[in-house]
């Protein structure tokens, strides 16, 4: 017995961080947010949530994941540990993607329908402040200071930065065609945005707002409408970005000083949105098309599994 | 004399520097249409086709517009039944307008695009689908945002080919429209490698389905209209919409119908809700309150990539943006997946083309496999070196 429990707690530790991982992928034509397990790399369950759902953020304490179901005009709060819907928040008409501000109290919402981010207050579930951006508002980060909040609008082609306190827009700036994502680097000095149709990710600094660089995706035997960034993920050491390039279905590594891409990585069907592992050696991105997740190995530099996980997975967020 | 001078000095020293939004209008000019006769109880009238399109882009370029200290308004001039373009263009051109949407058909656009000022303009044909204009007929002064009917053709034969269904019963409408669309069809059908087994005309007087008892003579005409040997799909040509959707469920033999009814090829439909699209169908609908069609789309189109122009060039200088719209760098996002851009040979917006049923979107085209030198789009429509127009 005691031998068994040693060699118990060998694996355990042996097996490090991954183990107690567990990846989250909102199914956006399912209706469903899977569960799959870092260790085995397999699918545990599927949780049932509102219609469309697409941006996903842990709470602060990671006891709670908020998933924006856009059909359904709110977004749903789910228990990590029971894996059910235990309530839902209001969030302005057809939420898309959201960011949690760092002070655990409120949601920055994009409601894409009504050109407006909606503030929302977590503890009375009330819509407390919006603020007008441009059409169709879709991506949305917040520094980690907690100072701006950035919105991009796709049709507009801008990224919004506004005032987390006062809630006025600091500045508007024109970014390629179709923006999706948005990143603060960890840092908060530089601003990151993915444009869809010119398939580029702009960078901004933060105080000045001069752009300071533009990186290009040259993906072999790929024409040019066929590389599209969307998601971005940047990595705790401010060293490195990912972005998904959708259609191309590949994900970029980019190295964040040189702005060279180092590598692509060839994933499943057009990867919407990437999430790294809390040790930063894992990569995961929610293939659209092939509905299935792609694990990357970022050590070995390979891709090491694809698990199916449902129709249409979109948003991908990696907890305990 | 002096006075004047120097009043005009100051206007130009003070345009650049004033803080005031510059505004640019642009121009639709639209025809008085007879609304067709709704063939069945569920089509939605619409008087207002296109011109809804137009101002809803006025509505997203002042989206991007207002924070660049840019203002777009649509002048709008609409021909009655008959009247020629002449005037219209002139008063156009007379408030300064450089942008001019021409929701128009081809006789009519032609007369306009050689009107006297028509030279100094540049018009996006947001309604005309014929392959002359975009051939012999094309003009310097003329881009088309509306897909020609070779495309039409082209995107719905490469979904046929995808889908095996090689050999086609073409049924064809009596007008020189539907004449029109169905040598596209047999051009794709050459093209791609399908097989137009039998080629029809369709003889038979408009019906009015709708009468009591309508079907029964339907249900007795059109299997004798279909009694022919075999095929995969009945193609109708019939863009007047007069008989092409009473074939289907009505057939002799049990095949699916497709081409102007049925499984339709076109560059917008209300079904498509992909690539982002629901929020421009939501802003549509709310607008106009009723569902966005084709040649919305192509209005649409138009008056955003002037928006999408000045908002790269970050200018409203007309000659600085005609040449970016026809500059390989022109990008456009249309909610259909890909960036849009313009032929530089003939001044057609290459786009994918929707495959659409009723109340689905079925497929859009390029299909997987049909590829091309430069880019997959341009396996619709006529190419580079087909190309017979000369500038």
């Amino acid at each position: 017995m005691q031998v068994l429990i040693a060699i118990l707690l060998s694996m355990s530790i042996v097996a490090g961080p991954a183990a107690a991982e567990t990846i989250y992928v909102s199914n956006e034509q399912d209706n469903t947010v899977a569960v799959v397990d870092g260790a085995s790399m397999s699918l545990s369950t599927t949780i049932n949530v509102g219609r469309r759902p697409r941006g996903m953020a842990p709470s602060v304490d990671k006891k709670l994941l908020f998933v924006a179901v856009g059909d359904d005009n709110r977004i749903d709060v789910v228990d990590l540990a029971k894996r059910q819907v235990i309530g839902q928040l209001p969030s302005g008409a057809d939420p898309e993607f959201f960011v949690v501000h760092p002070d655990g109290k409120r949601l920055f919402v994009a409601n894409e329908n009504d050109n407006l981010v909606s503030v929302v207050d977590i503890a009375s579930a009330k819509v407390i402040g919006a603020v007008d951006v441009g059409v169709e508002p879709e991506g949305m980060a917040v520094s980690a200071d907690g100072r701006y909040v950035a919105c991009t609008s796709e049709t507009t082609s801008m990224v919004h930065l506004m005032d987390a306190g006062t809630l006025e827009l600091v500045d508007n700036l024109l970014v390629d065609t179709r923006p999706r994502a948005v990143a603060f680097s960890p840092d908060g000095k530089q601003l990151w945005v993915s444009s869809e149709i010119r398939g580029t990710v702009t960078v901004f600094d933060t105080t000045s707002r001069a752009e300071t660089g533009k990186i290009e995706f040259e993906v072999p035997g790929i024409r040019r409408e066929g590389v599209q960034a969307v998601g971005i993920e940047m990595a705790r050491d401010g060293a490195t970005a990912y972005v998904a390039l959708g259609p191309a279905n590949r994900v970029a590594e980019v190295d964040t000083k040189t702005l060279a891409v180092r590598r692509l990585y060839l994933v499943g069907q057009r990867p919407w949105h990437v999430a790294l592992s809390d040790d930063q050696k894992r990569l995961v991105s929610a293939n659209g098309n092939s509905g299935d997740i792609s694990f990357i190995d970022l050590e070995n530099e390979e891709v090491v599994k694809s698990v199916p996980v449902g129709r249409g997975p979109w948003g991908v967020v990696i907890g305990p | 004399m002096k006075l004047a001078l120097s009043i005009l000095l100051l206007l130009l020293v003070a345009a650049p520097g004033s803080a005031a939004p510059r505004t640019m209008v642009i121009g639709y000019i639209g025809q008085t249409r007879m609304p067709p006769l709704p063939l069945g109880p569920l089509d939605q009238p619409v008087s207002d086709d296109g011109l809804q399109g137009a101002r809803l882009g006025i509505a997203d370029d002042d989206g991007t517009g207002r924070f660049l200290g840019q203002n777009f308004k649509l002048e709008e001039r609409v021909l009655k039944p008959g009247e020629a373009p002449k005037d219209a263009i002139a008063s156009l051109a007379a408030t300064g307008v450089t942008f001019v949407v021409a929701d128009l058909d081809a006789a009519t656009l032609s007369q306009a695009v050689a009107a006297p000022v028509a030279d100094k303009m540049l018009f996006f044909n947001s309604r005309a689908p014929d392959d002359a204009l975009r051939q012999q007929d094309c003009r310097k002064n003329l881009l088309h945002t509306v897909p020609s009917r070779a495309m039409l053709a082209d995107g719905l034969a490469q979904y046929f080919v995808w889908k095996r269904w090689q050999r086609w019963f073409l049924l064809v409408g009596p007008h020189p429209a539907d004449q029109a669309m169905a040598a596209a069809l047999r051009r794709s059908a050459a093209r791609f490698g399908a097989e137009i087994v039998v080629d029809k005309p369709w003889t038979f007087r408009p019906a009015n389905g709708r009468a009591d008892t309508g079907h029964v003579t339907l249900q007795t005409e059109i299997p004798a209209a279909t009694q022919v040997g075999d095929y995969d799909v009945l193609v109708v040509a019939d863009e007047a919409d007069e008989f092409g959707a009473y074939v289907e469920g009505r057939t002799a033999l049990p095949r699916p119908v497709a081409g102007t009814q049925g499984l339709v090829a076109s560059g917008w439909s209300a079904v498509n809700e992909e690539w982002g699209a629901t929020q421009l169908q939501d802003r549509f609908r709310k607008q106009a309150k009723r569902w966005m069609t084709a040649y919305d789309y192509a209005a649409w189109l138009a008056v955003r990539s002037i928006g999408e122009a000045a908002t790269r060039l970050r200018s409203l200088d007309p000659a600085a943006i005609t040449a970016y719209l026809r500059s390989g760098d022109f990008l456009l996002a249309g909610f259909k997946g890909q960036g849009l851009s313009f032929r530089t040979w003939d001044g057609q917006m290459r786009q994918p083309i929707l495959i659409s049923g009723p109340r689905l979107l079925v497929s859009s085209s390029p299909q997987p496999g049909f590829l091309h030198q430069r880019t997959p789009l341009d396996t619709l429509g006529i190419d580079l070196e087909e190309s017979a127009c000369r500038f």
